[in-house]
């Protein structure tokens, strides 16, 4: 499995490992069976994504896929940060190999999940996320 | 810190060369090069090296020279006994019996045979150890059944068979008995005889011998259909020029392993059993997959932890200088987990993060402290960030 140095790098050093307490969004996509559980964690002030934290359950790729997803949001406001798609995580970690794809794919889920876990509180209507099947490959 | 880099634990996927049978081979590239099947004198040399790797082999596993043909790999030797049994026997019933745990060179054989040649398989399940049960085995068997394939040992959790008692029902029953050793050949003594095994497949390059080469033990008197056509080599049984510089390798292999075998085993077992015991004192809840000590392969370990999947543990592994292997999803290339630790039961969590570590003849103290000095760290560093781990 040949990974590119930024992928390699992300999942050595990644960023924005942890919790956020009592988060104003939470979004969690996968399942143990495909090997692959991404929890993000966000917090928002003015329609800003002010702190974005993850725990991951996967390989390499799954978790360089949460790391450099939770950088490119940070900061962002939330309708910024929901056209994150799946193909940009993947471009940013200088390509992913095929079979790798869907740990992307689990970012762009976990982080509209998250979005949409923000709006439903605060009064806002979920968005339709993107379903995938986790347990075949994308 | 010790700098202890390019710790090999892998032996269970393939050995290196031991230079003395890398010097046992050199001749037959440039020099001894003849092809065995002419007829001047010249060529008399190659033959003469065949035969005598032919020995070899059979002295180490109380076969009669006879009884060895030489194949291109072990996955040769599976599919030409299962293959060859079923087309000698297929007028006599059309049903074999394997198990879950079995090699994929068995198991999509097996399915191979189901679909191509009507075959029934029976893939008899295995206990929380990996053991096929011999209730299971005997309850399995009918009038149509023509052979038995079960492995030695296992490759990923070591297990060793009840072979000697699946022999003994076999050969009560008229039943042909398959063994895959290529696991087990390099590290048990194996006698043919005393196990009546009437087929086994063996591999050169997990015993310190080249790749390429490998070879199946069949009983004198046992009938197989050919697999390989064409020409006459290996008695008019297995066509293709013959590998000599190969086959040479394996042979002198096979005698150094069984030479070695009553000093490296106690050595590798007590390896084994350091690091097992060091591994689940150090990590918590830490889970051994496979058979306890006397009933595991010497060289092998094999566990779960909890929390993480097995793609990441090997990549930290890695970046400190060890290799090691897995059953995770992500190392098979697929998006299932090995077949094996879901055999034994396990959950997805727990076959998703395995590691499997494989000692062999460069394995040492000194390799086993480096893993414990470093394993329970990565393990720990990885839980910290998984959404599934709770201390």
């Amino acid at each position: 499995m040949a990974y590119s140095e930024k992928v390699m790098d992300h999942f050595s050093n990644p960023r924005n490992v942890g919790e956020i307490e009592n988060p104003d969004g939470l979004g969690e996509a996968g399942n143990a069976k495909c090997g692959d559980i991404m929890k993000i964690y966000l917090k928002v002030r003015d329609n800003v994504i002010e702190d974005v934290k993850f725990k991951t359950f996967g390989c390499a790729s799954a978790i360089a896929s949460s790391s450099i997803a939770t950088e490119m949001i940070k900061g962002k406001t939330v309708d910024e940060a929901w056209a994150l798609t799946n193909t940009a995580v993947a471009e940013a970690l200088d390509g992913l190999p095929p079979v790798k794809m869907h740990c992307s794919v689990l970012a762009e889920e976990a982080i509209h999940k998250a979005i949409n876990d923000y709006r439903v509180k605060h009064g806002m209507n979920a968005a339709p996320v993107r379903e995938f099947d986790h347990d075949h490959a994308v | 810190m010790r700098t202890v880099k390019n710790v090999y634990l892998d032996y269970a996927a393939t050995t290196p060369v031991d230079p003395e049978v890398f010097e046992a081979m050199s001749p037959y590239f440039t020099e001894t090069f003849g092809n065995p099947s002419s007829i001047y004198s010249f060529s008399s040399r190659s033959r003469a090296a065949i035969e005598k790797a032919r020995g070899q082999a059979a002295a180490a596993l109380n076969a009669l020279p006879e009884e060895i043909f030489f194949t291109g790999s072990g996955t040769e030797a599976d599919n030409w006994a299962l293959k060859g049994a079923v087309k000698k026997l297929r007028s006599r019933g059309g049903h074999i019996i394997t198990a879950k745990i079995e090699h994929h060179a068995i198991l999509h054989t097996c399915e191979y045979l189901e679909k191509n040649e009507g075959v029934k398989v029976t893939y008899l399940p295995v206990d929380g150890e990996g053991r096929i049960r011999m209730e299971d085995l005997e309850a399995a068997m009918t009038d149509e059944t023509i052979l038995v394939s079960v492995m030695f040992a296992n490759n990923e959790i070591g297990t060793i068979q009840p072979v000697k008692a699946i022999g003994e029902l076999c050969r009560e029953r008229g039943v042909l008995f398959h063994t895959d050793a290529v696991q087990a050949a390099a590290l048990l003594d194996i006698d043919v005889r005393e196990l009546s095994i009437d087929m086994m497949s063996i591999s050169a390059h997990k015993m310190y011998g080249p790749k390429g080469v490998g070879a199946l033990y069949l009983r004198k008197g046992v009938k197989l259909e050919n697999f390989v056509h064409g020409g006459g080599q290996e008695r008019g049984r297995r066509a293709g020029t013959e590998n000599i510089a190969g086959i040479a390798g394996m042979g002198f292999a096979m005698e150094q392993m069984k030479a070695r075998l009553p000093r490296e085993k106690p050595r590798l077992c007590a390896l084994r059993d350091r690091l097992i015991d060091g591994i689940l004192k150090a990590v918590p809840r830490a889970k051994l997959n496979g058979a306890a000590k006397d009933e595991r392969l010497p060289n092998n370990t094999n566990f779960s932890f909890i929390g993480i999947e097995g793609e990441t543990l090997l990549l930290d592994l890695d970046a400190k200088g060890i290799y090691a292997s897995s059953g995770s999803a992500c190392t098979s290339g697929s998006l299932d987990p090995s077949h094996v630790l879901m055999a034994i039961g396990l959950t997805h969590e727990q076959a998703h993060g395995s590691l499997r570590m494989s000692m062999g003849r460069h394995t040492t103290d000194e390799h086993v402290d480096y893993v414990l000095e470093t394993l329970p760290d990565i393990v720990a560093k990885r839980r910290e960030m998984s959404p599934i781990w709770e201390a």
